[in-house]
């Protein structure tokens, strides 16, 4: 029943963001004519249907830990259920995640999820800001804040910049930015303080990126007892991203000429995934090759998709936690502008560099961040689709790499013609706009790569990019931090 | 009573100091003699282009070759400066291969040089080359970034190599290939050295924090494999003439030394550093020594004693970023250390400008004995400089003099360091901190209208025959709780009454006070009570004081009240007060929205809610109560004195800068109880008028002495009273509850009620014999409970236990 009101206060502004998305968003033409329906699927996510999620896999441990969860949190959100396909991932995902918004911290509470919310807002992520709105009420934050900017007081306000920044182009962060939050003066922030802030806007920034790319659907919470809830939800009414394209993808998924075509995909990725691990140094390339091949990657993450979306629709409801709303994600590399300095990541790692500064600062965080990563980076099944035993290092460290290269982290130590010869391009079109604008990741861009893999699968390479895109904006966030105290 | 040692003349014992000045040169002399050529030089730096990565020494310690990701090139090292000497970074458009993660020259071979790229590839260099591109060899065998390479200390061809990509590889220079191949089974190697002395052992560190030692002719297995950190091992490095001794450095900021001489590696050494170690050294010819630096935030080069794990015993203060390299100029020089940073700049560090923190810090130790004894031992010179000073009474000196045997084979040595030891014995009578405990015990510090904390808070302070407490609580509660609340008409009202009502004698008393002069002659006799007893107790003042206690008196025995017997009315009284508080706490629970309800910033708001209610409740009520409970017979002085001061016009805060001086005095003289109760009973009212920072130190002082007194509850209390953040987090801070299966024992992790190792549900209700999921009650005597519901239950008709433990439980 509450389902049903939820839906018809969406309908409208949905309609009109799915209408502009499709609009906008795809640069297929004939999808503007597509009518919206609102989401056919029901379970934790849009695009992966109910019992995949539920499907029995390491179901004892499974359970287990969602148990645990349950008892400690008093509820089952939809991210949490749709990361239970990898359970030993979610593990260390809620530890995290559970020590940077309750345990002891530098920051209050209510401020946590405040940065939560702003964090969010960036992505225009309403499935997390109306779970932090509620968040921020419980734990005693101040009504008022929640009706905008405007209304927080300025220290919050503050961290706008470096919001923006982070979520979209952190390279831009300099030791200047931290120099003036750090400032002593009135609204000043401490080390601490700023590192934990800054970790959880990478955190939720990031995880809006799974959010939508993994279509998660809005919750359908059952105890809405208490008013303040149910006004939250209805107040930022949930735009289901996933259905523009809902009915057209029924029938492109269940086409029979897709699946062998992608039959052969498949066979032709694991033959090229062979051929790289087999013979690394057949073909020795030089320097100057290596230098242009992660230019080329550069450049091409430019083309994956054309950028314009300028005119794009934030409603209000998300708006009010934003300022400069027209800023977004540009090209770390777009031709013919000043040439900004590639990250060499050898110059700064998470494991030497970025784990001391965040432990020092904020203790504990930086263990259980580096257990996430090593987690995440190291997660496998030795499942290909339908094969069994196949070593796929080489293909997630193309997709953690690639994405740290759209950020201008460049690894010496890596080829980037792998990319070129792992990822395809529906795929990278769908890294591109998971990682960098996942507000407008379609059910389609989902569905249109790796058409044989199953839906664990592509929740793990969301997984990885997620993961990936949250160290490369700690990465730079930690470099100004680091930069500021020498 | 053997007095007790102090812990602190230990350390100053242990603690060397090192040798003079001239002792030193004549060793650093001696030093270089070893090596054959003297060594001298200054303290002295180069700029170079770009930060550098690692730095390595030639065999003949007059060259040193920088490397980095934009930088490769070798200095000469001059009397005076560093010359540049070659640059081997060649070409217009350098590749990766030139961006070096290390570098390393071969001690037997001045020509050869071996570098690490961030590309994986091992590249080895030939100065002999007649060619400007010196480059060698090219080894692309390793798919991930070369952290390590390593020459083998006395064999010409043999090469070693850790990478990213968790194998080590040897080389054999005369071959184009490795030779062998080592899988270290696990995440990326940090670091490989070969054993300077055991020919074919080599040590492997990793970044999951194991150390691996392999021998170099058994590339299938390692030889034996132990955790040193927690988190990667970043650096190790052999004792260059202990065989058996291998230190190691890790992100967990320490540095530990291993025995490797017994069947499982001991852990002999540990020194805690203050940030992640990316490098260490051991000194030449310094059994003990060790040169570290670091990865992150911390930019100094530490020389430690490893006996002496707490305070280095030199420290170059040079530069300005991290540094990355570390590097003794000489296999036998002690004196001379070169370091590269990413500050770009590559330093000579000469030993005797080091800054030794050992100078300035003063060994001094300070403890008490379980008898409330004071142990204090510092420099024999300290104490002996304020001599002239009157000895303390109870000051027993006790001159010790720890000297320590000089051991020859010391490099640095120590001067023998004499400490004097005194103990202060404290007299058994004005130790005793009875009073502290009972009061602490007795105030109440919120839950009641203002003027009945005061009121009682001023009993207790007086039965303890703490006067001038006392005496501050009375005027505090007449300053607050009195004041603007008597409206002019109701005043006038119940003086007229009053009049009415009480006996001529009372009025007869007001005359006597001259106007104004209430308070004053208070404040003298509050002043003159802390020392003698009351001498005579003059009309007045005995009204005065009745007023202080006076609050519920009925009206039909004003004047037996008024005549004395104070003690057992009082008693009467507060016996009262306490019957029927539920009244008037109708009363002071009143709407709050006249009252800010939150706080800016709230750890948790719920708490802090509760908290604020309760500050704000003896304001709330105090206005209440007074005017509620003024009754027309209420005490006549009281009447008087805030009638006078009524008039005055004074503001109700017109005090508060005579308050807070008076809590800073009694915070000064070390009555923190009394400063932080006051602030606590207060609350808003003079919380603006004293710093938030002195306030926590208030407050931590106050909970410091109540947790040594055992006083748990009333320190909970405390915290949760308090209004300063940082206190008030206290209490959220490890709130876990950690049980352990009741079946095997063992923690349990997952969840409450089944345990993962033996699968059996843990907790079981005694009555019901289901799981108890959710509130669990049991006792402690017996560890039997379960479901409370059905625990009160059987208490209610059973004494024993449930289980049939024979236990008599109890449920309170």
């Amino acid at each position: 029943m509450l389902q049903g009101a939820k839906q018809g206060c969406c309908s409208l502004p949905c309609n009109e963001t799915g209408n502009s998305l499709a609009h906008l968003g795809c640069s297929w033409a004939k999808e503007k004519r597509v009518q919206v329906s609102p989401p056919l699927t029901r379970g934790p996510s849009a695009f992966i249907p109910e019992n995949e999620v539920m499907q029995a896999n390491g179901l004892d441990e499974r359970t287990n830990l969602l148990v645990e969860e349950y008892s400690t949190s008093g509820r089952l959100d939809n991210i949490t259920q749709v990361m239970s396909i990898h359970t030993q991932y979610l593990e260390s995902f809620l530890r995290s995640q559970f020590y940077m918004l309750r345990m002891d911290g530098p920051l209050p509470l209510p401020y946590r999820h405040y940065i939560a919310i702003m964090a969010a807002a960036r992505h225009q992520c309403s499935y997390l800001i109306n779970m932090h709105v509620d968040e921020f009420l419980k734990t005693g934050g101040i009504a008022e804040w929640l009706n905008g900017l405007e209304y927080i007081p300025q220290r919050l306000k503050n961290l706008n910049e470096i919001n923006k920044l982070l979520a979209h182009r952190p390279w831009l962060i300099t030791k200047e930015h931290i120099q003036k939050l750090v400032k002593t003066g009135e609204n000043n922030w401490s080390l601490p303080e700023l590192v934990h802030a800054v970790v959880l806007l990478a955190h939720y920034h990031a995880l809006a990126s799974f959010v939508f790319g993994s279509g998660i659907n809005p919750e359908r919470d059952p105890d809405t007892s208490n008013g303040v809830r149910l006004i939250a939800v209805n107040n930022f009414c949930v735009c289901d991203l996933a259905n523009d394209n809902n009915i057209e993808n029924a029938s492109l998924t269940s086409s029979n000429f897709g699946i062998a075509d992608s039959l052969s995909e498949l066979e032709a990725l694991m033959e090229r995934m062979k051929r790289l691990q087999e013979d690394k140094e057949d073909e020795e390339a030089s320097q100057e090759e290596m230098d242009t091949r992660f230019e080329k990657e550069k450049k091409e993450s430019l083309l994956v998709i054309s950028g314009a979306f300028d005119d794009e629709i934030v409603s209000t409801d998300v708006s009010r936690y934003i300022e400069d709303p027209g800023f977004g994600y540009k090209d770390f590399a777009r031709r013919g502008e000043d040439h900004l300095p590639t990250f060499r990541a050898q110059d700064y790692t998470w494991e030497n560099h970025g784990f001391s500064l965040v432990n020092r600062l904020y203790s504990d965080i930086g263990h259980l961040l580096d257990e996430k990563f090593r987690m995440v980076y190291n997660l496998t099944y030795n499942t290909m689709a339908t094969h069994e035993d196949v070593d796929t290092t080489t293909l997630r460290r193309a997709l953690f790499n690639y994405v740290h290269c759209m950020y201008g982290i460049r690894y010496d130590d890596y080829d980037y013609g792998e990319v070129n010869q792992l990822l395809e391009r529906s795929l990278k079109v769908y890294i591109k706009t998971v990682t960098c604008y996942p507000e407008r990741t379609t059910k389609r861009m989902y569905d249109s790569y790796w058409r044989q893999f199953k839906h664990s699968e592509k929740v793990h390479v969301n997984l990885l990019l997620m993961e990936a895109r949250m160290q490369a904006e700690l990465l730079y966030a930690l470099r100004a931090i680091t930069r500021h105290l020498t | 009573m053997p007095p007790a040692v102090p812990p602190g003349s230990e350390p100053a014992s242990r603690r060397g100091v090192p040798a003079s000045r001239p002792a030193m040169e004549k060793m650093s002399r001696s030093g270089a003699a070893l090596g054959g050529a003297a060594l001298s030089g200054r303290t002295m730096f180069c700029h170079l282009d770009a930060p550098a990565n690692a730095i390595s020494v030639c065999r003949d310690a007059a060259q040193v070759v920088v490397a980095g990701r934009n930088i490769f090139k070798i200095y000469g090292i001059e009397e005076e400066q560093f010359v540049e000497k070659l640059n081997l970074r060649v070409g217009r458009k350098p590749s990766l291969n030139f961006s070096c993660a290390d570098v390393v020259w071969h001690q037997m071979d001045e020509n050869l040089l071996a570098t690490a790229a961030t590309n994986g590839v091992v590249v080895t260099w030939n100065l002999g080359k007649p060619s400007r591109n010196k480059q060698d060899q090219l080894f692309t065998e390793h798919k991930r970034t070369v952290n390590k390479v390593c020459f083998h200390p006395t064999e010409v061809y043999m090469l070693l190599s850790g990478s990213q990509d968790g194998y080590m590889k040897c080389f054999d220079l005369r071959k184009k290939d490795s030779v062998s191949t080592f899988s270290g089974q696990s995440e990326s190697v940090r670091d490989v050295q070969f054993s300077i002395r055991d020919y074919f052992t080599f040590a492997a560190t990793f970044e999951n924090g194991n150390v691996q030692l392999w021998d170099i002719r058994r590339p299938d297995r390692y030889e034996r494999m132990f955790t040193a950190h927690n988190g990667p091992v970043f650096c190790c490095d052999w004792h260059p003439e202990d065989r058996g001794w291998l230190a190691t450095g890790g992100r967990d900021k320490m540095v530990k030394v291993w025995d490797m001489n017994t069947t499982r590696a001991k852990e002999i050494y540990c020194v805690q550093t203050i940030a992640s170690v990316a490098r260490v050294k051991w000194r030449p010819e310094c059994k003990h020594h060790i040169a570290t630096c670091s990865m992150m935030v911390d930019h100094n080069i530490y020389v430690w004693d490893v006996r002496r794990p707490f305070i280095p015993s030199a420290m170059f203060e040079e530069h300005k970023d991290v540094t990355t390299g570390i590097v003794w100029r000489h296999l036998h020089d002690p004196y001379f250390l070169l370091s590269g940073s990413k500050d770009s700049t590559l330093y000579q560090h000469i030993f005797k400008d080091a800054s030794q923190p050992i100078d300035r810090a003063n060994p001094e130790g300070l403890c008490y004995s379980l008898y409330g004894d004071l142990a204090f031992a510092a420099k024999e010179s300290l104490i002996s400089s304020d001599s002239n000073r009157k000895p303390y009474i109870g000051d027993r000196r006790h001159p010790i003099f720890f000297k320590r045997k000089l051991d020859p084979t010391e490099q640095f040595e120590y001067i023998s360091s004499s400490s004097a030891l005194s103990v202060f014995e404290t007299d058994v009578e004005s130790g005793s901190m009875d009073w502290f405990v009972h009061t602490a015990k007795q105030y109440a510090l919120a839950g009641r209208p203002l003027a009945e904390l005061c009121d009682h808070n001023a009993k207790v302070a007086k039965g303890l025959d703490r006067n001038q407490v006392a005496q501050t609580w009375t005027m505090l509660r007449i300053i607050y709780s009195s004041l603007g609340t008597v409206s002019s008409a109701n005043l006038n009202h119940s003086m007229g009454k009053g009049s009415a009502a009480l006996p001529l004698m009372n009025s007869f008393n007001l005359k006597d006070i001259p106007t104004g002069l209430g308070s004053e002659s208070r404040l003298d006799r509050s002043k003159g009570e802390s020392r003698t007893e009351n001498i005579l107790l003059d009309s007045s003042s005995t009204l005065i004081n009745n007023e202080d206690n006076e609050e519920t008196e009925g009206s039909d025995v004003p004047a037996d009240y008024l005549l004395g017997d104070v003690e057992a009315d009082e008693d009467d009284l507060y016996m009262m007060d306490h019957e029927n508080p539920h009244a008037e706490e109708q009363e002071y629970s009143l709407p709050q929205e006249a009252f800010p309800l939150r706080h800016e910033i709230v750890d948790n708001p719920s708490a802090l809610d509760h908290l604020q209610d309760k500050a704000d409740s003896p304001h709330v009520s105090g206005n209440e109560a007074e005017t509620v409970s003024l009754t027309p017979v209420e005490s006549f002085s009281l009447i008087s004195i805030s009638h006078s001061l009524y008039e005055n016009r004074l503001p109700s805060d017109f005090f508060n800068p005579i308050v807070r001086d008076t809590l800073l005095f009694y915070a000064e003289q070390g009555d923190v109880q009394t400063a932080v109760s006051v602030l606590i009973v207060l609350g808003d009212r003079i919380r603006k008028e004293i710093d938030e920072q002195t306030q926590e130190h208030w407050y931590t002082s106050y909970i410091d002495l109540l947790q040594r007194f055992q006083l748990w509850n009333i320190s909970n209390e405390v915290i949760k009273l308090s209004t300063c953040r940082a206190i008030n987090c206290l209490n959220q801070a490890s709130t876990t509850l950690h049980i352990n299966c009741s079946n095997c024992k063992r923690p349990m992790s997952n969840r409450g009620w089944i345990c993962d190792r033996c699968r059996q549900c843990a907790s079981m209700c005694a009555v019901c014999h289901h799981v108890v999921k959710g509130l669990f009650v049991w006792c402690q005597g017996c560890s039997h409970g379960g479901h409370l519901q059905h625990i009160m239950k059987w208490l209610e008709t059973s004494s024993h236990c449930p289980a049939g433990c024979g236990h008599l439980c109890e449920y309170t």
